[in-house]
């Protein structure tokens, strides 16, 4: 099993939005329909402030609530990892996976009617390649890797930074880490 | 029922067709990149960055845009903008055809016309403006390399005056108080050496949201080595969020903070003193100049903690030399910008960061012949003499002086030639002189990929095809490493668009000015150029970019005296040359205007998702941002009784009201201020995406502040109130 | 204090800015599914307590009512596919973890169950159709199949029939990243509900007076039981965690504080109940409205739960832009 993860860096974040429009370039998604998004959260008061940026996106989370709930399978593990799928042509749109996705990450593809969501670009990660958004980034603060190695840059990161995810306490174990 | 069955009911409705709607869907697209893929260099046209980068087909069709790896201006990643910038391609509402604005009665409409009609009444004009008037009364307004093409065309007619809207409307100041300091400019790409700074002080600059690649990268390098980062803006901005150091200072009062931090450097003796004393002239004016300026007085204007002002001074010393106090890029804003740049420029001298690692590099540009072509005629006479005669330091257009030397019969300039750039927004408060300009001038060109407002005043309208579709000149900055970068097309022009070079060169053979364009294809010109540096055409088809190694060194070698390019030979701390022409030799704070009550400090900047006001209708860019929203502090929202997204108008004080603007309740402005984002509230119905989104701020500037060394117009001495009531 | 907006304009339809993928589709069917599963229940529980004489409708017609209310209920189920075509999928794969794929085939197990539960008492309560079925061959052996095997049928029938109702609590219980439906109750009250909206119906299909007053008695008793249901489920989620305490903020003085009480507790289960015991004690004239009042709160209640649940979210995006200006793109 091959856990790949995304690791984020606010520090370097910007929140300019490359990746949100690399990934639309990239997975040619229709206008007005987006799958990943960028979040600003500011806290304190003025003059006393910060802000932080994300990008977010589906996490793959490892026990992800939306294949659970997907009653025909179409919402699927990809081969022997956590990168959640969905097979089009076994989706029926009845949207009990978009109830089950804390995150709001998945959306109705126009005008077909399946249901779409971020891939990790897993025709790119096929190749060795990172996903468009990673490889997008001006400031480089998006890294992609294999989680479950210990070596690999991701994992690095995540033993020598602080880090957070989204919504841990839903227990969807999601992969795509902040650093803070 | 049997799985079997349903397949064929379903291959039934596939064979037949039946219900294609229903029938998306049946099968999933297949996956990006499994097509037949194409790509080709080009160089993203989308702001000034000018990086370098590949373009993907698929099947032919557009598919993404790429940074080269291999540029040093992207490392190979676009910004937000030159990654949408494939967009431009197929955008709709594209310039398309020539048109020629036709009278009938009383109404006036665009007739699309050939190419060669369009050059035929074009130069029929232009030798009618000669006849009159004289061949040097033709003024070219441009922003982008393809400008350069109608430069020299005019130039061979005799039309000298040129201006890039970029100087006076935006970097001018800080291009003039350099050169007079240290004898040259910032540049651009600017020569800001940031990835080795240890300290980077931002006044006003919002790198993060002005997405120029290299300053972004680089600023992100030295956070990631851990620069302290000190922010001086009204606004909490992207930089400001990663500062050690924001300093929310009272619009107009920067030259307060500066000579302040000059105090401080110089009364506890933290300047570099070997270095001031072997490069720089004038540093007891200096001194003198200084001393009552110091952070207890600051306070008082600035609103900053006395503190605050000792603390990021000590910052800076202790970083020095690789400190950065960035020269900003956009600096026209209180009409004393060059003094307020001087002083910027005075800082870093003390601190020794001009020529050091961490300051700012030496620029090189590859040694690149340019085509063998016939020198245009000497001008008879000097047109700045007649134009900007009260500017004598300026040695290029000031854009609002021109458009002043165009409006009425008695007016200089009888013709224009616009080059992609949109007067009516760049400009601040301009539309009445636009309106008299466009009474009296008796030719006006109009070329650019889109029908920006300008266009409403055009006689002819001339589409040039978008960066996708067309080679250009080579791309040559001086910067650290000299590169060249390929512009070549993708795609064939769509419609009857064209690129610059073609239709100068079409408008100079009408004129029988053939011989000053001696080459068919402009495909001859670049591969000639690439020959002469032991390159070739196709050699850069392939790669993109080449670099070359540099032959001047990066930084000043210590212990070397050097030649300043100044009348001194030195760092001109104080400046002898403004003191001749009147003006003040060293930087001194005058108070600004206090908003009226019940007005704001209208500030304005740039977001990251769009450039200016040009890439509004890129549909990629305007779903990322379709609108601009107008920051407002919560207690100023309180005392208006305005709502977090709730829509209004801003009114100035002369009761100019701008379009509704949605209102954006935040703890990230100073409760005086408001900000938004410059570009938005187009009011060209043929730009269908962004007409009437958002607000524009231009037209709101009521209080211009002509600067009255370089020209410039001051764009943040405005004030605003909030008017409710819209739905 | 804490802003949190979106940077990038999100509009994704149907998901922003809160869910609304599903709407009165789902709130009809979850009714109809749930008045399917109460019809189920007592038409079985009829039979098995011999009530033939006490509760004839109940006993020998009211089944016939279960396949065609269940049929409505599953067109509207099909109606908010997005992906129509391809709604044969749910019955190629059993998904043990999805209550949803749990339906698909509990739905399939029911229709052929509910077949046999209505030829079991046919003769008795439609002659008429009793007597075409009869002209098929092996007809009237069928019937005397069925009606042998009415009491082993109407044991599978109860099971499945609760199963039914449960259910459609449990479909929208069991996804925890909507906090208002995150809770255990609601697969009981959907099915207490159910029970109460078929007997409302009972109350308007029968004719004895005494099987009305049956009905009456045991609706008022049902919706006893729902109103105390309602109370735990508010004050489950009332002493939740964050989330869920958002949640039921919103119908405990927040924005659906007057549609629930005004428009769902009140005309749907309080005035029924009132009216019901006024009937019981001979009050006349309020014959019908009664029952459908509460047939109108059973839907009520699916209703809201089901917009209520879509508008209760673990995230809180504030969005900056218009996203009327988005459909500038189409």
């Amino acid at each position: 099993m091959i856990t790949y993860a995304m690791v984020i860096d606010t520090r370097t974040c910007i929140g300019c939005g490359d990746c949100v429009v690399a990934c639309k370039n990239e997975n040619k998604i229709p206008a007005g329909l987006n799958r990943d998004w960028v979040v600003e959260t500011t806290r304190g008061e003025y003059p006393h402030l910060s802000t932080e940026f994300r990008s977010e996106r589906c996490n793959h989370c490892a026990h992800a609530t939306c294949v659970t709930s997907c009653p025909t399978g179409a919402s699927h593990y990809w081969k022997n990892t956590n990168i959640v799928l969905v097979a089009a042509e076994k989706c029926t749109g009845c949207k009990a996976c978009i109830a089950a996705c804390p995150y709001d990450a998945r959306l109705i593809m126009h005008p077909a009617g399946y249901i779409d969501k971020c891939t990790f670009c897993h025709h790119r990660v096929d190749q060795g390649l990172d996903p468009a958004c990673v490889s997008s980034c001006p400031t480089h603060c998006m890294h992609f890797g294999v989680l479950n190695d210990a070596d690999s840059p991701i994992s690095r990161l995540l033993r020598t930074r602080d880090y957070k995810a989204l919504l841990t306490e839903t227990g969807n174990q999601p992969n795509v880490y902040y650093l803070l | 029922m049997q799985r079997r069955e349903f397949l064929k009911v379903s291959a039934l409705f596939g064979a037949s067709g039946v219900m294609p709607g229903l029938l998306g869907g049946c099968s999933p697209p297949p996956l990006p990149g499994t097509g037949e893929v194409r790509t080709s260099p080009t160089v993203c046209n989308i702001c000034f960055w000018q990086c370098a980068a590949t373009l993907y087909r698929e099947n032919g069709k557009p598919w993404k845009v790429v940074g080269n790896p291999a540029d040093p201006h992207c490392n190979g990643r676009l910004c937000t903008r030159g990654t949408g910038g494939i967009a431009s391609y197929s955008d709709p509402d594209r310039l398309k055809r020539p048109l020629i604005r036709i009278r009938q009665g009383n109404t006036q409409s665009f007739k699309p016309v050939s190419w060669d009609k369009a050059f035929a009444y074009i130069a029929g004009k232009m030798q009618t403006i000669a006849e009159h008037h004289g061949r040097d009364r033709i003024a070219l307004f441009s922003h982008g390399d393809g400008g350069r093409h109608f430069q020299r065309m005019l130039q061979a007619f005799g039309s000298h005056a040129y201006a890039h809207p970029s100087f006076a409307q935006c970097r001018g100041p800080r291009e003039m108080a350099f050169n007079l300091t240290f004898g040259e400019g910032v540049g651009s790409p600017d020569r800001t050496d940031m990835a080795n700074s240890r300290c980077i002080v931002l006044i006003g600059s919002h790198i993060g949201e002005n997405l120029h690649n290299g300053q972004v990268q680089t600023l992100t390098q030295a956070l990631e080595r851990g620069a302290t980062l000190i922010t001086v803006d009204p606004r909490f901005s992207v930089p400001a969020s990663k500062s050690r150091y924001w300093l929310p200072i009272k619009p107009g009062t920067d030259i307060a903070l500066l000579l302040a931090w000059m105090n401080v450097l110089i009364n506890e003796e933290l300047y570099d003193k070997d270095y001031v004393a072997g490069y720089c002239s004038g540093f007891e004016q200096l001194a003198a100049q200084v001393q009552p300026y110091n952070p207890e007085w600051a306070y008082l204007e600035t609103g900053l903690e006395a503190a605050q002002i000792r603390a990021t001074a000590h910052a800076m010393a202790a970083a020095a030399p690789a400190i950065l106090v960035h020269p900003g890029r956009h600096v026209t804003w209180y009409g004393d910008d060059t003094q307020r740049c001087r002083a910027i420029a005075i800082l870093n001298a003390l601190l020794g960061s001009w020529g050091r690692p961490g300051g700012f590099y030496a620029q090189e540009k590859v040694a690149l012949p340019g085509f063998p072509a016939p020198e245009p005629p000497r001008p008879e006479q000097d047109w700045k003499a007649e134009v900007q005669a009260r500017f004598p330091l300026v040695s290029t257009g000031i854009s609002n002086v021109m458009i002043d030397a165009s409006a009425g019969p008695d007016a200089f300039f009888k013709g224009w030639f616009v080059y992609a750039t949109n007067l009516t927004t760049t400009v601040p408060a301009v539309r009445e002189q636009l309106e008299r300009a466009a009474q009296s001038l008796e030719l006006v060109v109009v070329v650019d990929t889109m029908p920006a407002e300008i266009t409403g005043y055009a006689d002819v309208v001339l589409p040039e095809c978008t960066y996708l579709e067309r080679y250009d000149d080579l791309r040559n900055k001086a910067e650290r490493t000299p590169t060249l970068a390929l512009r070549m097309p993708a795609f064939a022009p769509k419609y009857d668009s064209k690129p610059a070079w073609w239709i100068a060169k079409g408008l100079a053979e009408k004129l029988g000015l053939g011989d000053y364009f001696p080459w068919q294809d402009y495909r001859e010109v670049l591969d000639w150029q690439l020959e002469q540096v032991g390159s070739s055409l196709a050699e850069i088809e392939q790669t993109g970019v080449k670099s070359f190694p540099r032959k001047t060194p990066v930084y000043f070698t210590a212990g070397e005296p050097i030649k300043f390019n100044t009348p001194s030979g030195k760092i001109e701390l104080y400046s002898q040359t403004l003191a001749d022409t009147g003006h003040d030799p060293l930087p001194r704070y005058a108070a600004p205007q206090r908003p009226p009550a019940g007005y704001f400090h209208l500030n304005y900047g740039r977001a990251a998702a769009h450039t200016f006001g040009r890439t509004i209708n890129n549909p990629l860019l305007f779903e990322l941002m379709p609108e601009n929203t107008v920051w407002v502090h919560p207690a100023a929202a309180a005392r208006f009784g305005v709502a977090n997204g709730e829509y209004v108008r801003l009114e100035n004080p002369a009761g100019v009201q701008s379009n509704r603007i949605r209102v954006r309740v935040t703890q990230r402005i100073r409760p005086d201020s408001v900000f938004l984002v410059h570009g938005f509230g187009h009011k060209e119905p043929r730009l269908r995406l962004a007409q009437g989104a958002g607000a524009d701020d231009a037209g709101l500037m009521h209080n211009v502040k002509i600067d009255p060394i370089m020209g410039g117009t001051g764009m943040r001495a405005s004030f605003v109130t909030l008017v409710r009531g819209e739905a | 204090m804490v802003e949190e907006v979106l940077v990038t304009a999100r509009f994704n339809p149907k998901v922003d800015p809160s869910l609304s993928i599903w709407s009165w589709e789902i709130a009809v069917y979850l009714f109809l599914g749930g008045l399917t599963a109460g019809i189920m229940c007592f038409a079985a529980w009829a039979l098995l307590a011999e009530k033939d004489k006490e509760l004839p409708f109940a006993h020998d017609r009211f089944a016939l009512w279960a396949p065609i209310v269940l049929s409505v209920g599953m067109t509207t189920l099909f109606l908010d596919l997005e992906h129509k075509l391809h709604v044969f999928r749910f019955y190629t794969s059993f998904q043990p973890t999805s209550p949803m794929s749990w339906g698909a085939w509990i739905l399939v197990l029911v229709y052929p169950l509910m077949a046999l539960q209505v030829l079991s008492t046919l003769r008795r309560g439609y002659p008429l159709f009793a007597g075409w079925l009869e002209r098929i061959p092996s007809g009237a052996e069928l019937l005397d199949v069925c009606e042998r095997l009415g009491r082993p049928i109407a044991w599978w029938v109860l099971p499945l029939g609760i199963g039914l109702g449960i259910y459609t609590g449990v479909l929208l219980s069991a996804l925890s990243a909507r906090p208002f439906w995150n809770s255990g109750v609601l697969g009981p009250l959907f099915l207490v509900s159910g029970l109460s909206t078929a007997a409302a119906l009972a109350i308007i299909g029968a004719r004895q007076a005494g099987e009305k007053h049956f009905f009456a008695r045991a609706d008022l008793t049902l919706i006893a039981v729902e109103l105390i249901l309602i109370a735990l489920f508010l004050i489950n989620l009332g002493t939740g965690a964050e989330q869920q305490l958002a949640a039921v903020h919103m119908v405990m003085g927040g924005a659906y504080t007057m549609p629930f009480w005004m428009w769902f507790v009140l005309p749907g289960l309080l005035i029924p109940l009132v009216l019901e015991t006024f009937a019981l004690r001979g009050i006349r004239g309020f014959a019908l409205i009664a029952p459908l009042l509460v047939l109108y709160g059973g839907f009520m209640l699916r209703y809201l739960t089901v917009e209520l649940g879509q508008l209760s979210s673990w995230t809180d995006y504030g969005i900056q832009f218009d996203p009327q200006l988005l459909l500038r793109l189409e």
